[in-house]
C-alpha cells in the first residue's frame, strides 16, 4: 500500500511560537532545478512589528543572564544542531542543489560557528572592555553592553549559505544579550525555519531569535525606520533593489532618523569575527571610588 | 462636572414607581430575579462578532482620539505619592508632548487622599472634559474591597468630594449582593449618592463599580447593573482593576444592554466605564464599536463613556505616532508612567 507523504508547513518564528503570517500570504520555495519544494509564509510589515515587540520583551531576561550562561545556551544550540544534521543536509541539498557531502560540510561549518561564538560569550568583554588609567583615587571602567533589538538580513542567494549564512549573522548578535529579528534567505528559507525549531528547543528564551521568511525588500524598510529597533545588520542586504526604496543605502538613511547602528552588507557569508560581536554592543564607562577613607 | 438628580425624582421614589410596590427587600428581589436570564453563548458570540470589525485610516484616527478623550488615566497603588500624581496630571493634560494636537484625557482617577494634589496640579485645567478640561475622579467607599462600615464609606466619600473630586468611583458590597441582600446594596448606593452632594447642592458624578469578576454569572451582572441604576448611579463600571478577570467585552456589552433598556424605559442616559485589563488600542477600539452598536454613537462622549486604564494611553499614543510619521514607534517615545 502506498503511503501519503506528510509535508512540513514552514511558518514564521515569533516570540517562541510558530505563527503563520498575519496576512495569510505564502510563497513557493523552489529547488535549484525549479521544481516545487514547499510553501513558506510571506511575512508582512505587521509580522515584523509583532516580532519587534517579542524581541523587545525578551531583552531584559536574555541580557540579564550571565555571560557564562549565554555561552552554555549557545553551545547547546550546536549540540542540538548536531543531533538533527540529517534533516539539515536534506533541506540544504534540495534547496541549493548541492551534493549531500557539500551540504554536510555546510552543517559542520554552521555548528563550528556556534561553538566558536559560544566560547566568546564570557571572554569578549575582556577584549572589548577596559580598565582606564585615571589620575585620581577611583577606578574607571569601560564595559560593553548589548544594544538591544537588532534587525538583520541573512545572506541572500549564497550557495553554501542557506544555513551557514543565518547562523553567522544571528550568533554574534545574540551572544552579548541582544535579541534579533532576522529575515531569512528569501529563496532558500527552509533551513532557517528548521533552525528556529532547534533554537526553540535549546534553552534560548522565546523572543530572542525571531525568524521571518519573505521579501527583505518589503519588510526591511519598516524595520529600518522602526523606532524600537536599535541596530541593523545588513549582511545580506547588498543586493536589494534600489528602485523600491529598499537599497541598503536607503535603509541606512532610514536608520539614521532614529540613530541606529548599521553594519554594512558583506559579499557571501560573513566570516566569524570579533568585530561582528563588538558591532552590536555599546560601551558604558563608569567610575567607582577605590575606598572610603 | 455637576448633574441634577434625574427627572427631579429621588432614586427611592423612582424605584417605587418602577417596581409598582413599596421598596422592600422582597419587592426588590422579585424584580431583580424576575429579569430574564442572559443567553451566555449568544452574548459571547455577539461580542466576538463586534470584535471582528476592521477600523482603518480616518476612522481609526477618530477612534484613537476618542479613546484618549474618554480615558480616566488611573493610578491606584499603595505606593502613590504626590509626585506621582503630579506627573500623572501632567500626562493627562498633555499626553504626547511631541504632538500638540493630542487631546487631553477625561479625568485622572486617584485614591481619595490624593485628590488635593491632583486638583492643585491641574489648576486652571481642572473642569468639564466636554470642554477640553480634566476632571478629578476619586475611588471611595473602602476601595477596592468595600469591606467597611457604611459610616466609614460615607466619610470616605464626603472627604473626597470636599477635597474637590468631581467624580466618585464607589464599589458595591459584593458580599451583600451575593448573599441576596439587594436592599442593603441599594440603600448603600443611595446613601453614597447623597454623600456626593456638595455644599452648593450640586452632586459629584457617581460611578458604581460592580466588580463583575466577583459576581460569577452574567445573570448577576445584569441584576447588579439594574440595581445600581435603580439606586441612582450616573455611571456603572465593570471593575476595580484589582480582581481578575476585570473588564471583558461580553460583560461590557451586557451592561450596555441594561443601559439601553433603561434609556428606552425612562429616557435617562446612564454612563458606562469598563476598567482594568484594557491595554491595547486594538481592544479599546472594539469597545467603541460595541458602544456604537449597542447604545449608539451619542454615548461616545466623556459624560457617558469612560475607559479606566493606566497603560492604554501609551499604546494609543504609539499608534497615533505611527499614523503621523508613517513608521512604527517604540516605548522610548512615551512616558513610563
Amino acid at each position: 500500500m502506498t503511503r501519503l507523504s506528510v509535508p512540513k508547513t514552514y511558518k514564521l518564528a515569533i516570540g517562541g511560537a510558530f505563527p503563520r503570517s498575519e496576512s495569510g500570504r505564502t510563497y513557493e520555495v523552489l529547488a535549484a532545478d525549479g521544481s516545487f519544494l514547499a510553501n513558506a509564509a510571506k511575512a508582512s510589515r505587521k509580522d515584523a512589528r509583532d516580532a519587534v515587540v517579542a524581541a523587545r520583551a525578551a531583552v531584559a531576561k536574555w541580557a540579564g543572564a550571565t555571560a557564562y550562561n549565554r555561552g552554555q545556551v549557545i553551545y547547546r544550540i550546536a549540540e542540538l544542531l548536531e543531533g538533527r544534521r540529517a534533516q539539515f543536509i536534506d533541506e540544504i541539498s534540495r534547496t541549493e542543489g548541492v551534493s549531500a557531502a557539500e551540504a554536510s560540510a555546510q552543517v559542520d561549518l554552521a555548528i563550528d560557528v556556534w561553538v566558536w561564538y559560544a566560547g566568546w560569550a564570557d571572554k569578549y568583554a575582556q577584549v572589548a572592555g577596559n580598565a582606564n588609567p585615571v589620575a585620581g583615587p577611583y577606578f574607571n571602567l569601560s564595559v560593553p553592553e548589548p544594544t538591544g533589538v537588532v534587525a538583520a538580513v541573512a545572506p541572500q542567494g549564497v550557495t553554501g549559505g542557506s544555513l551557514l549564512g543565518i547562523v553567522s549573522v544571528v550568533a554574534p548578535i545574540i551572544l552579548t544579550g541582544n535579541t534579533v529579528v532576522v529575515i531569512a534567505d528569501e529563496r532558500a528559507p527552509l533551513s532557517a525555519i528548521s533552525l528556529a525549531e532547534v533554537l526553540a528547543t535549546s534553552d534560548v528564551p522565546g523572543g530572542v531569535v525571531n525568524t521571518l521568511t519573505g521579501s527583505p525588500a518589503e519588510i526591511m524598510p519598516w524595520l529600518a525606520a522602526h523606532a524600537d529597533v536599535n541596530a541593523l545588520d545588513l549582511a545580506g542586504a547588498g543586493g536589494l533593489d534600489g528602485g523600491s526604496g529598499a537599497s541598503w543605502v536607503d535603509l541606512q538613511l532610514a536608520a539614521a532618523e532614529t540613530l541606529k547602528r548599521v553594519l554594512p552588507p558583506v559579499a557571501g557569508v560573513p566570516r566569524p569575527a570579533l568585530e561582528r560581536i563588538s558591532a552590536f554592543v555599546e560601551t558604558k564607562t563608569v567610575w567607582h571610588t577605590k575606598s572610603m577613607l | 462636572m455637576t448633574i441634577t438628580p434625574a427627572a427631579g425624582l429621588q432614586p427611592a421614589e423612582r424605584a417605587v414607581r418602577l417596581l409598582g410596590a413599596d421598596l422592600t427587600e422582597t419587592a426588590l428581589r422579585r424584580h431583580l430575579e424576575g429579569l430574564s436570564g442572559v443567553d451566555a453563548v449568544g452574548l459571547e458570540q455577539r461580542a466576538a462578532g463586534l470584535a471582528t470589525r476592521s477600523i482603518k485610516t480616518s476612522s481609526k484616527a477618530w477612534a484613537l482620539d476618542t479613546i484618549i478623550r474618554t480615558c480616566d488615566l488611573t493610578t491606584l497603588e499603595g505606593a502613590d505619592t504626590p509626585g506621582k500624581v503630579r506627573s500623572l496630571v501632567a500626562k493627562a493634560v498633555t499626553p504626547d508632548a511631541s504632538d500638540p494636537t493630542t487631546p487631553s484625557v477625561a479625568a485622572v482617577c486617584v485614591y481619595g487622599d490624593m485628590v488635593p494634589y491632583a486638583v492643585e496640579a491641574l489648576g486652571s485645567r481642572h473642569g468639564d472634559p466636554e470642554k477640553g478640561l480634566v476632571s478629578v475622579a476619586a475611588v471611595a467607599t473602602a476601595f477596592p474591597s468595600g469591606r467597611a462600615s457604611l459610616a466609614i464609606k460615607l466619610a470616605d466619600t464626603r472627604e473626597a468630594v470636599a477635597a474637590g473630586a468631581d467624580e466618585i468611583d464607589m464599589v458595591i458590597d459584593r458580599g451583600a449582593f451575593l448573599a441576596g441582600s439587594y436592599g442593603l446594596v441599594f440603600d448603600q448606593i443611595v446613601a453614597v449618592k447623597e454623600a456626593c452632594r456638595r455644599a452648593d447642592g450640586t452632586y459629584a458624578h457617581l460611578k458604581v463599580i460592580l466588580e463583575t469578576g466577583e459576581l460569577v454569572t452574567y445573570d448577576n451582572v445584569r441584576r447588579a447593573s439594574w440595581l445600581a441604576i435603580l439606586a441612582g448611579a450616573d455611571f456603572i463600571k465593570t471593575s476595580t482593576g484589582k480582581v481578575s478577570p476585570a473588564a471583558t467585552l461580553p460583560v461590557t456589552l451586557l451592561m450596555l444592554e441594561v443601559i439601553r433598556d433603561w434609556h428606552r424605559l425612562t429616557g435617562e442616559k446612564v454612563g458606562m466605564k469598563p476598567a482594568g485589563g484594557i491595554r491595547a488600542s486594538k481592544d479599546a477600539v472594539r469597545y467603541l464599536v460595541t458602544v456604537a452598536e449597542t447604545v449608539g454613537e451619542e454615548w461616545l462622549t466623556p459624560h457617558l463613556w469612560r475607559f479606566g486604564a493606566s497603560s492604554l494611553v501609551n499604546d494609543v499614543l504609539l499608534q497615533r505616532q505611527k499614523m503621523r510619521t508613517g513608521h512604527y514607534s517604540g516605548p522610548d517615545y512615551v512616558t513610563v508612567d
